[in-house]
């Protein structure tokens, strides 16, 4: 026989039965001590979160601009607004062009050596820290127009959210039956036709919830737009001004030594945790459903 | 006729939907070259200025125009790797208790999606929360822990909140969810067949996990680690708003200390001159060190993947 014995055979002629129960059941319970062990932080975040960030919940938090720091009183409509405004600016740009990649790296040309480099090149995207879109946008927009701008910080986000969209939509449209395109061809469709009213249809879901992934990851993302939106006091005006968003606004309230200015962090905080929870949220079911 | 003659101009109709998905993909390959070329080409001033003194120089004063950023290189790989080791035990444990039937399926359920939740979370929101309830822990304990342990150089007090070891344990709770879904997905690929055949022979529960599963999982897990090492390298705001961002280099877990990343955090806002190129060089590095760490786990999972192929 050339299998080895395997080794708990080997190592277990000379022990107990009750030894080697003893120890099954010791280890069993070492492993859901230290899995309970790293849900008591989540916990203790979302006490938090609810403790400190949901006292001071009120309509007015949506719907007024923050007071100077050492002030009380005031909101953060305009980080929300804000928020909301660069996400979608990152949309604008990442979503057609991880869509459209992602359908040309499945559909068009699945082998082809663009095909394979662009999948590399989503890898090699998805390795590289935030900071570095925020570096990118800062050295590409901010640099070359001289002043901080919402769309510096958009295309930092849509950087970021590109890979996402393109290893998504790409498993969406991989998950699709190859015997509709075949049945589409064999009816005689181009392969516009068969991607456009067979295919797409089909995989949209999926893609809907890779992308509004992507979102709630980008929503949440603070390090790209630090240095390139920065932040502003007022309500944002034009994508080509420094515009406000609750991470930011939660970093800079958090270092500064006026607690009334660390409550609002902390509400900002669970409004940020909300949305991106949600967000993710409806991916989930909104768009499970059909698949 | 002309109903045959459509038809064959209808397929040799230019497909502008493909030129579209062409060009999109082109696109995605450019940026990802327009991204490496611009940081390259704002780095050059500095690279040109300080060479390799840069990694060995330990001084970072933007005032006199001096720049080397090695303590923050040592600081980024100190507090990825504690984190690491941290997080790595925690994380297959977890992934374990997800994939093994130790408590009934609800409960389980309902402990994904914590770790999902712990996922989803913003590093910002996790900066905050260390501020509050991790710095005290560390400043209260470091303290003592100093006091204990007169001559280790890595123990030496005064401990400070903000500090090394702050950063690392948050740090390690934001990396745990990556270890714990990938390697889950490790062990749930063991063939059912193998656990099966461990089980006949007798092995008990933790003899199959420790003798079959994990060596067969190894591959993933260790490439789950490695690409949670990657992912604390390049994490940003929870380590900038903890580590206590100190210029200077120490040994100490307990003193403030500084990465790569948070750096860039810090000073890009306020930065002119020949400190944006320095910070661009500082952005190359980080650059570098994270592609190199993805790139070195997935040579590792593939060359194990051909050893655990081979063995079976």
């Amino acid at each position: 026989m050339s299998h080895p014995i395997p080794h708990f055979f080997q190592h277990n002629h000379n022990k107990t039965a009750f030894g080697r129960l003893l120890r099954n059941h010791l280890l069993t319970v070492l492993c859901v001590f230290l899995s309970c062990i790293t849900i008591v932080p989540l916990f203790s975040l979302l006490y938090l979160l609810f403790k400190k960030g949901g006292s001071f919940l009120s309509l007015s938090i949506f719907t007024e601009l923050p007071a100077s720091p050492g002030l009380e009183g005031g909101g953060f409509g305009n980080a929300i607004l804000g928020t909301l405004m660069m996400v979608g600016i990152a949309t604008f740009f990442s979503g057609p062009i991880g869509i459209l990649g992602a359908i040309f790296i499945a559909e068009y040309a699945p082998l082809s050596r663009l095909a394979r480099t662009v999948r590399f090149v989503a890898k090699l995207l998805t390795g590289i820290p935030s900071i570095i879109c925020g570096a990118f946008a800062f050295a590409m927009i901010v640099l070359t127009t001289g002043h901080f701008s919402a769309l510096a910080g958009g295309v930092a986000l849509a950087v970021l959210m590109l890979p996402t969209i393109l290893i998504t939509s790409e498993l969406a449209l991989l998950g699709v039956s190859s015997s509709y395109r075949d049945a589409s061809y064999g009816l005689g469709a181009t392969p516009f036709q068969t991607i456009w009213c067979i295919v797409l249809p089909e995989a949209l879901p999926a893609m809907m919830r890779g992308m509004m992934l992507a979102v709630a990851r980008a929503a949440g993302e603070t390090a790209p737009i630090l240095f390139t939106a920065l932040f502003s006091q007022g309500w944002p005006r034009s994508i080509l001004e420094p515009m406000a968003s609750l991470s930011v606004l939660i970093y800079n309230f958090s270092a500064l030594p006026y607690p009334y200015q660390v409550q609002m962090a902390w509400t900002a905080s669970l409004v940020l945790v909300g949305m991106v929870t949600g967000i993710n949220l409806i991916a989930q079911w909104a768009f499970c459903k059909k698949i | 006729m002309s109903f045959l003659s459509r038809q064959s101009n209808y397929w040799k109709r230019i497909d502008y939907f493909h030129l579209f998905c062409w060009g999109a993909s082109i696109a995605t390959v450019l940026l990802f070259a327009l991204i490496i070329c611009e940081i390259i080409s704002k780095a050059a001033p500095a690279i040109q200025e300080f060479g390799w003194h840069f990694l060995t120089g330990s001084e970072w004063r933007p005032n006199r125009d001096i720049y080397g950023v090695f303590p923050m290189i040592i600081g980024t790989a100190a507090s990825s790797f504690i984190a690491l080791f941290l997080a790595l035990p925690l994380g297959v444990s977890v992934s374990l208790f997800l994939s093994e039937n130790f408590l009934p399926a609800t409960p389980r359920h309902f402990f994904r999606m914590m770790i999902e939740m712990l996922a989803a979370t913003p590093s910002v929101v996790y900066g905050l929360w260390g501020i509050f309830t991790v710095v005290p822990l560390v400043h209260h304990y470091g303290n003592m822990i100093a006091r204990h342990s007169h001559s280790l150089p890595f123990l030496k007090g005064p401990a400070y909140g903000n500090s090394l070891l702050t950063a690392s344990l948050v740090l390690s709770l934001m990396i745990l969810p990556t270890i714990a879904s990938l390697s889950r997905s490790a062990l749930e690929a063991v063939p059912q067949s193998l656990r099966e055949g461990a089980y006949a022979l007798g092995a008990t529960r933790w003899e199959t996990i420790l003798h079959v599963r994990i060596p067969y999982a190894a591959p993933g897990i260790i490439a789950a680690a490695i690409l949670a090492l990657g992912r604390a390298m390049g994490e940003t705001m929870a380590v900038a708003m903890l580590i206590g961002n100190s210029q200077c280099f120490t040994l100490s877990l307990f003193s403030p200390s500084n990465t790569l990343s948070a750096l860039l955090a810090n000073q890009f806002a306020e930065a002119d001159g020949l400190q944006i190129s320095a910070l661009m060089y500082v952005a190359l590095i980080l650059v570098i060190l994270t592609l190199g760490t993805n790139f070195l786990g997935e040579i590792i999972r593939r060359h194990m993947q051909k050893i655990t192929a081979e063995g079976h």
